[in-house]
Parts: C-alpha cells; structure tokens; sequence
C-alpha cells in the first residue's frame, strides 16, 4: 500500500511539520515494541489533541491506509507493530491529566498518560489508580485500556476493564464521541466495553475516565521461601482456596531471582527454587490475621523461610525487584521471549511441571516470574537468536506451553493481549463461529478494516518486510 | 592540519566501517523494555521516540546492521542526547547506554556545522591537552571581558552567537597554581591523595580547587598535586574525539600511578566517571589496558572518597538552607548518591531541602548547553521550577558545568540564589571553626 505525498502534506498541515516523521532515521524506531517482531513503519504523527487524531484518521481513510495505535509501545505481543504498514499515530504528546476529581474518586486522563503518572498525582488526595502492570512506570492509558491490562494486583482490583468508566474515541470517519460515563453503569449497550481489550481494532481512545482507589490503612509484604516449586505453587492453591484474597500474590523461580540479584542486591535469596510474594493490605486488624494465615499455610507446604518486610524501604525493595524483572533477562541471554498464558489456579503446580519439562526437551532455560493467584504464567524463555536453529525451538515451544495452558482449561493470554503475535494461536481457543461474530462486531465499528489490521484475527502475513530482531526471517514462520 | 580533521573524518566514515565500530556487545542487552523512556529528559521534553534512550539504542543497531545510514538526521537524535546517563540507572537490564552513545559519536565526529566541528577539533586536540594553551585563551578572555571590549562587541554579534557569548562564564583573577607539588596533611596522617586539577576547574575554578585540597589536608591527607598532570579527556570522550582522548589518559595514568598515592581524587564529575572509565577507553592497548584499569579503581570522587574516609566532622557552622543538585555523570555514571548528603549533614547548621527529581539533568552536558541552547534551557527552567519550589537559600552542585548552568538559570529564570561546590560549604564549615587555618595561601 503506497502512500501518497498528498497524505504527507495533509498530515504536516494538521499536526505541523515536526511531528510527522517520515525519514528512516525517524521512523524506524517505530517498528517495534515491547516483543522480539518488527516491521518498519511508513509515516509516524504525533498529534496534539483530539481533533488532531480525527484529522489523522480522516486522512488516512482518504488515502486508504491502514492506522496502527501506539502508545509506549510496552506491548509485549506485536500490537502496536504496523503489520501492514500505513501511518502509526503515537499517542506520547497527549499525555495531560486533565482532572483529579477526588469527592467523586474518578480522573479524566489523555490517552497518553503514563499509568504511574495518574497514581502520583492521586496520592495527595490519599487516593491511588489500581491497575499496575509490571511496566507502569513506562506503558499508556491508552495501551491499558486497547489491551486490557492487569498487574499484580488484578487478583484483588481486577483488570483495567473494572476501572475504566467511560472513554473518549475517534472511530473509523474521524467523528468523535464518548462511550460509557461518570456512573458505574450506563443504560444500553457498553460499548466502552467493546473498546477495553480491542487492542487498537475498532478506533483510537484519545481520553479516559479511570475510576481512583482509597489508600489502605495498612500493608504487608511477605516473602516466601521454597526449596521446591510444587511446595511453592501448591501454597498458591491452599491460599486463594481458604478464601484470602492477597492484593497481589506472585512468584518468582530460580533463574528470575539469579537475573534480578544480579543487577542490585534487592533481598531475594539466591538459590532457592521459587519464592512468592504475597502482599495482603486493608484495616490493620485484617491484616495481621490475613499475614498469620499466610504464613501458616505457606509453613505447612513446606516454605523453608517466611519472612515479613519491616518496612516500607525493604517493601519498596522486593517490589522493584518484582517489577524489573522482565527487565533484567537481559542480563541472562541476549534474547528472551516472554509468553502469557493463564490457567485455572487450581492447576498451577501441574502446569508448572509441564513447562519444567518443555524446558528440559527443547534444551531451553525458561526463567519464570508470574501472577500466581490469577493463574497467569509468564515463562521467559531465554535464548539467543544469533544461534542457528534456536529460535524455531523457542517458537515450538512457546506453542506447547500454550496448548498445555489450553488442555489445562485456560487461555492463550492472560493480559499481554492476541496482538500480531498469537493471531493464528487464537483458532486453539475460539470455533470459526466465534470469530465470526467478533469479526462482524469489529466491522461494525471498522468497516473498512483500517484499524490495526493483521491483529487479534488469524490472518496470514501479507508484508514481506516483517523481521524479528535481528535475524531476517521469512514471511509465514511466526506462529 | 586539526582544523580539517572533524569534516574529513565524517566524510570517511564509511557504512562498512560504520557499521563494525557500531557492532559493541552492549546493544543486545537492551530488551525494548521502555522502562528507561520517562527517565530521558530529552523524551520529557519532545514525547519522540527517536530522542529516547531506547530510540537512540534502536538507531545505533539498525545502523550497525546496515538498515540505515549514520548520516546527518541520525547524528542529530545521537547528539541532542545529554549524555546524562539517567537511563543507566532506570534500565533493569543493566544497558552500558554511555558506551553505545560513545561509539556512535566516535563514528560521527563531533556535532554541527563544518565550522563548529572544526572549532570544536581544535579544542580537542590543540587546547585541552594543553593547560599552558588553554590558560592563554582564559587570559585572552579575560581581556575581553574586562577591558569593556565585550560591551563594544556584544551588540554587533547576531543573534545566535550573542546568546553563546551570555553563556561565558566569568573568568576569575587568578588560576589554580599550587605552591608546592606535595602539600602535607594537617593533622595525623591518614592516606596520601593525588587530586586532578581540570582543565576547567583550574582556570575557572581556582577557588573550589583551593577549597578540595584544605578539606582533604584537614582531614588527614597528604596531597599530591603533579604539575605535569593534564585535562582528563571527558569533554573529547563526549563529543567522538578518541585520538587526543587517549593520549590524554595515557599521560594522567604514568603521572599519577607514579606518584604512589592510595587514591586520585577528583571534585568534577565528569572527569571522575571518564577517568573511573579508562580501563574502557584504552581496551585496545595492550601496554595501558591494566593499567588503566587499576588507575580507574583508584580514581574517587571528592565526596565518594571523604565519606567512606570517614569525615572529620567540621566544628564551625555553616547556617544555610540548601538543595542538592545530583550531578548527572556522579549520580547516573558513578552511583555517588548517598556520600555527598552525609558530608552535608556532618556541617553544623546547614539544612538540606531535597527538590523533585534531584537527578534528573540540569542541562549543562558538557558543552551541550552551547550545542543545543534550546533543549538545554527547556531542561534548565524545568530545574529551576524545582529549585524554587524548594524555598533553599542556596544550591549545592559538586560539578563545573552543573554550577556554571545553575548560576546561569537563576540570573535567567530565578530564584537567584547562590550556586556552591559540596567541597566550598564544607570549607568554609571548617574555617568557620576559628582555628585559623582558612585563607587561601597559607594553605596551599
Ligand atoms: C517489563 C514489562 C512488564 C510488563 N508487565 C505487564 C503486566 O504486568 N501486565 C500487563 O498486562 N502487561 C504487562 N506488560 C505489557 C504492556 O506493558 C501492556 O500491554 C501495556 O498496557 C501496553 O501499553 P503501551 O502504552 O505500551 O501500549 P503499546 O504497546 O503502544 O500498544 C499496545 C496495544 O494497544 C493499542 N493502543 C495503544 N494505545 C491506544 C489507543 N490510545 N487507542 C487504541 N489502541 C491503542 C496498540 O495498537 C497495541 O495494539 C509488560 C511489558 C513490559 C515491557
Ligand atoms: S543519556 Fe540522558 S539524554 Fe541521553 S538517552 Fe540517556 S537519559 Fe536520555
Ligand atoms: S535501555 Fe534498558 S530500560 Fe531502556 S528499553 Fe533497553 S532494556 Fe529497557
């Protein structure tokens, strides 16, 4: 698809000329997000404002191009990656918070927004913004809500779907309208709904009204030590079983401990096979109970140690080495290709003995750091690409790990999103009729298939210029 | 001769050859996280990925793979970087984004016009190794300052060139000119220090200088100070000069290494996160490799090097309320963060008022804030937001370029307090004690 020099220069009108990048040494480092797939983009706005994304959209049905979303471009599944081509509008500049309204407990936030950013400016009312995916300090509102995002504190707030309350899109021939409102239920449809998880499919969200959390009067964070990854992921089931609902309960194994430690000493014991971090919060009475009960349950799997942060400094430690995670498989492998599946939790300690034994027959370290009490595995498999054949070992088996997720009764995601990743693991999940009917929900909003295409639905690869990073490989090889 | 240099070398730099400078093993480590992007104080101002760290990381590889070429838009995203290293710190997985932004420099040559390159080439390789050469342009500087010439010139300069010219700091009566080469410790002796005296330090700086060896004396140091000593190369480092570079670190590593001292002690950050780099910059030479490595493990920052000392807790009192600047190439590129606000809090009186983002660049960079005058003042009137907010009667920034931009960005957009090297308030504590000892010449 060819793109004209008049959608150029209509574009440099709408936004000004700086914020249209076109030049490869601009646009090239727009191929890629947060995942190892790339593809080159052909234009890049940046715009202002609402009525610039309009003026972009309409543009870009002008021209007949396809429109790619992107916000920080954390994605780990490819999402905001231009599978076939066309203009990527970044969403980086509208990055206001435009209202703190603390009597209704509510704020209006650009789409840009950083996530931590909206918390920040909420604490002075004693109030915070619960979604927070281990990326917060960088990913969008706007990729939050495209991609439904949760963190490690979804097992007790829900994911981003239970905290957004309305949003403000562009839709398909630049008319911009508001879904969903400042009450918790609206009448009639929820479209806002149908825009939460689209993942750039049915428009572009340029605002949102996210719904703001009360402090808790008291937090605890404890560290669970185990010897043995059953023991580990067999607490996981007793807790969530007698009833407790920790804010977050998350584990780490061996090989993610070893990277994290290594970039700074944050606490975390060397050696042990798993630990899990457990945080329980709410009035101060509840929360000592809900800390005993952990700790009896933990000690009676057989945790080799238990121990509770002392204070906010060692709780702050623990979490960053949690939230850096991902981050520091870097330090293990020049490559890591990171999967979301989900499974019951119920299931846990068996999944977790199937993905020791993928590891074991593919000859590949999977370093694993998840939310455990939503079931959410995320196996990092470690590798490095430059390895002739390596990577089609990882890509089988990241595809077995998916399908054990699925024989086990889970799903193919868990939050990272379908994205241009899993677009074809999709069919292990959903019947051709399923897809139908979502295809035709998406048509209703896009009839022309400009938003993000090549997402979410199996298609096959139509660019010849998709490359993962760096080895070229050809067309049709990804999953 | 040097004034060609900088264009030929650009117009040398083939794609191939280009491409294996640019091929360093510090790339693969990033994973395109993002984490690093709110971090950049040049992604805060513009949102634009291409002048993020990850963007910028993203550019080197795609040009050491071939897939663009290191030409003149590419130098632009390379060189509106501070080089302040703040996404170092934020980055998890560990990504050296100094050495790659260096790399990539080294393959441009320095930054701007034909004329500015040149400018800058001569600099490099003709004043900066040479303090003799450098204190004859200070001189004539002065000169100009001074003889009301600059009052005559001022208004002919166009625009651009008179805003460069505001930006020249002051030169002092007097440069750094140590009495003696070895000056004794005031008390028991306690270890045997050299000190680097700068290039910009000794002649703008002759006082916070003067104020580095009396506190390192009182606090039980035996202090070496060799004349033959030399500018530390960061300034070149920065900018894609190595060749000067290198003969630079060559010379302070004999000199100092045989000078048999316990530590080099250094009160300007950028030159103590390039000399503790040494051991990198002269990899590829097998007769200094060691030995730069070692020269690295004994350079220590003013403040690095009395707190772990332990510092004699000053008697006479400084009454102040101040807010502390981290400087970029001490916080970001030497993890110094904790030793400078316990030698504040050892100063009787004197209260510190941390400000938002106390890390985060002011703007300086080196010489950028005369490279780049637009984005460095955007950073600078952020900072000093900041500053204000604080209420302090004073900011504390132990580094040249940090004091210098300060003292500019509170005559510019206030508040218009003054702007102290640590190792002045730390100074002037101990003189306040009464013993006697301050005043400028007795001591040094
Ligand atoms: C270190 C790390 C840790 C992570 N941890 C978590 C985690 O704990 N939980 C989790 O859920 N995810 C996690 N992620 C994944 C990622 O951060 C989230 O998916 C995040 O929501 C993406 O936000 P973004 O702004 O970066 O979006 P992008 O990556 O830019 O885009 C993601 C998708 O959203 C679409 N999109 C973006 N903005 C808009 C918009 N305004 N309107 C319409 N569509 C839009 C894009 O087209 C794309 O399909 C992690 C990623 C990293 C790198
Ligand atoms: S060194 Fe500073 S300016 Fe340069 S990329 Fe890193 S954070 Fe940004
Ligand atoms: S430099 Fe570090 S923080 Fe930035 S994207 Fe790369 S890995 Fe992530």
């Amino acid at each position: 698809m060819g793109i004209t020099v008049s959608l150029h220069s209509e574009l440099r009108e709408a936004l000004g000329e700086k914020y249209v990048l076109v030049e490869p040494e601009d646009v090239i480092v727009y191929e890629r997000d947060g995942s190892i797939i790339q593809v080159m983009p052909e234009v890049v706005a940046l715009p202002a404002d609402t009525a610039q994304v309009a003026a972009v959209v309409r543009a870009a049905k002008r021209a007949n191009v396809p429109i790619v979303p992107r916000g920080s471009g954390t994605g780990l599944a490819g999402g905001a990656v231009p599978a076939e081509g066309g203009v990527v509008v970044s969403l980086a500049r509208m990055n206001r918070i435009l209202e703190v309204d603390p009597r209704n407990r509510t704020a209006l936030l650009e789409a840009g927004v950083i996530n931590l950013d909206v918390t920040k400016a909420a604490a002075s009312h004693g109030l915070f913004y619960a979604p927070d995916p281990s990326s917060q300090a960088a990913c969008s509102i706007g990729g939050n809500v495209a991609n439904n995002s949760g963190g490690p504190h979804t097992l007790a707030y829900g994911v981003t779907t239970n905290h957004v309350l309305g949003v403000e899109v562009v839709l398909d021939d630049g008319q911009v309208v508001w879904l969903g409102g400042a009450v918790p239920d609206t009448p009639g449809y929820d479209l806002c709904g149908v825009f939460v998880g689209s993942e750039g499919t049915v428009g572009i969200v340029t605002k949102a009204l996210v719904r703001l959390m009360r402090t808790r009067e008291a937090v605890q964070t404890l560290l669970a030590v185990f010897d043995r990854m059953d023991a580990a992921t067999q607490s996981v089931v007793e807790i969530t079983g007698r009833g407790i609902i920790p804010a977050a309960l998350e584990m780490m194994d061996k090989v993610t401990i070893e990277a994290v430690e290594m970039g700074s000493s944050l606490g975390y014991p060397k050696g042990a096979e798993a630990v899990l971090l457990v945080e329980v919060e709410g009035v101060r009475e509840h929360c000592d109970r809900a800390v005993a009960l952990v700790r009896e349950i933990c000690e009676q799997t057989g945790a080799r140690q238990v121990k509770v942060a002392q204070d906010a400094a060692e709780r702050q430690r623990l979490w960053k080495g949690r939230k850096e995670a991902f981050g520091s498989m870097g330090r293990l492998a020049p490559h890591y290709y990171v999967q979301d599946g989900v499974v019951p939790r119920s299931r846990l300690p068996e999944i977790m003995r199937e993905v020791a034994a993928i590891s074991t027959r593919f000859g590949l370290r999977i370093a694993n750091v998840f939310h455990a009490g939503d079931g959410n595995l995320h196996p990092n498999i470690l590798f490095d690409m430059r390895t002739p054949g390596e990577l089609d070992r990882v890509i089988e088996a990241s595809d077995a790990i998916l399908r054990a997720c699925v024989a086990a009764g889970g799903s193919i995601t868990g939050e990272h999103g379908v994205g241009l990743e899993k677009r074809n693991s999709i069919t292990l999940l959903f019947s051709q009729q399923d897809l139908d009917a979502m295809a035709k929900v998406r048509k209703a909003f896009d009839p022309d298939g400009r938003f993000n295409p090549a997402k979410v639905f199996p298609t096959p690869i139509t660019c010849a210029e998709m490359r993962l990073v760096p080895a070229k490989i050809p067309a049709g090889l990804w999953i | 001769m040097d004034l060609t240099t900088g264009t030929r070398e650009r117009g040398n730099a083939g794609t191939r050859q280009a491409t294996s400078v640019l091929s360093i093993p510090e790339l693969d480590a990033c994973v395109h996280c993002g984490l690093c992007l709110n971090h950049c104080p040049t992604y805060r101002v513009t949102s634009l990925e291409p002048e993020s760290p990850r963007g910028r990381i993203h550019l080197v590889q795609a040009a050491s793979q071939g897939r663009i070429e290191p030409n003149e838009r590419f130098g632009e995203h390379i060189y509106l970087c501070l080089m302040c290293r703040a996404c170092e710190t934020a980055c998890p997985a560990g990504v050296q984004y100094g050495r790659i932004a260096e790399a990539a420099r080294e393959v441009l040559g320095p930054p701007g016009s034909p004329f500015a390159r040149a400018v800058q080439m001569f600099a490099f390789r003709r004043l900066l190794p040479s303090l003799r050469r450098l204190r004859w342009v200070a001189v004539g500087l002065r000169l100009y300052q001074r003889s009301g010439l600059a009052v005559l010139v001022r208004p002919l300069l166009p625009r651009r060139l008179r805003e460069m010219e505001a930006m020249l700091p002051q030169v002092p009566d007097r440069f750094f000119s140590p009495k003696a080469e070895v000056l004794p410790a005031i008390g028991p002796r306690r270890a045997r220090v050299g000190v680097l005296s700068g290039c910009v330090m000794s002649v703008l700086f002759a006082d916070v200088n003067e104020a580095t060896v009396r506190v390192l004396r009182r606090n039980g140091c035996e202090v070496v100070i060799p004349n033959a000593q030399g500018c530390c190369g960061a300034l070149n480092v920065h900018n894609g000069e190595t060749v000067a570079a290198k003969a630079m670190a060559r010379r302070n590593i004999d000199i100092f290494l045989g000078s048999g001292v316990d530590a080099v002690i250094v009160n300007a950050a950028g030159c103590g996160a390039t000399m503790k780099e040494y051991g990198h910059l002269l990899h590829d030479d097998p007769a200094y490799k060691e030995k730069a490595e070692q020269f690295g493990r004994l350079t220590k920052d003013a403040a690095e090097f009395l707190a772990e000392l332990g510092v004699v807790p000053p008697q006479g009192r400084v009454d102040l309320t101040v807010t502390y600047q981290d400087p970029c190439h001490l916080a970001h590129g030497q993890r110094v963060r904790t030793q400078p606000r316990i030698l504040l809090a050892s100063i009787p009186g004197l209260r510190l008022v941390e400000m938002d983002g106390s890390d985060r660049c002011c703007g300086s960079a080196g010489i950028y804030n005369i490279t780049h005058p637009e984005m460095s003042q955007t950073v600078l009137s952020e900072k000093m937001r900041m500053v204000d907010h604080t209420g302090a009667q004073a900011v504390v920034a132990p580094n040249p370029g940090c004091m210098l931009q300060l003292r500019f960005g509170g005559k510019k957009f206030g508040p218009n307090v003054p702007v102290y090297h640590l190792m002045d308030l730390l100074d002037k504590a101990y003189g306040n004690a009464g013993t006697g000892e301050r005043g400028n010449e007795e001591t040094i």
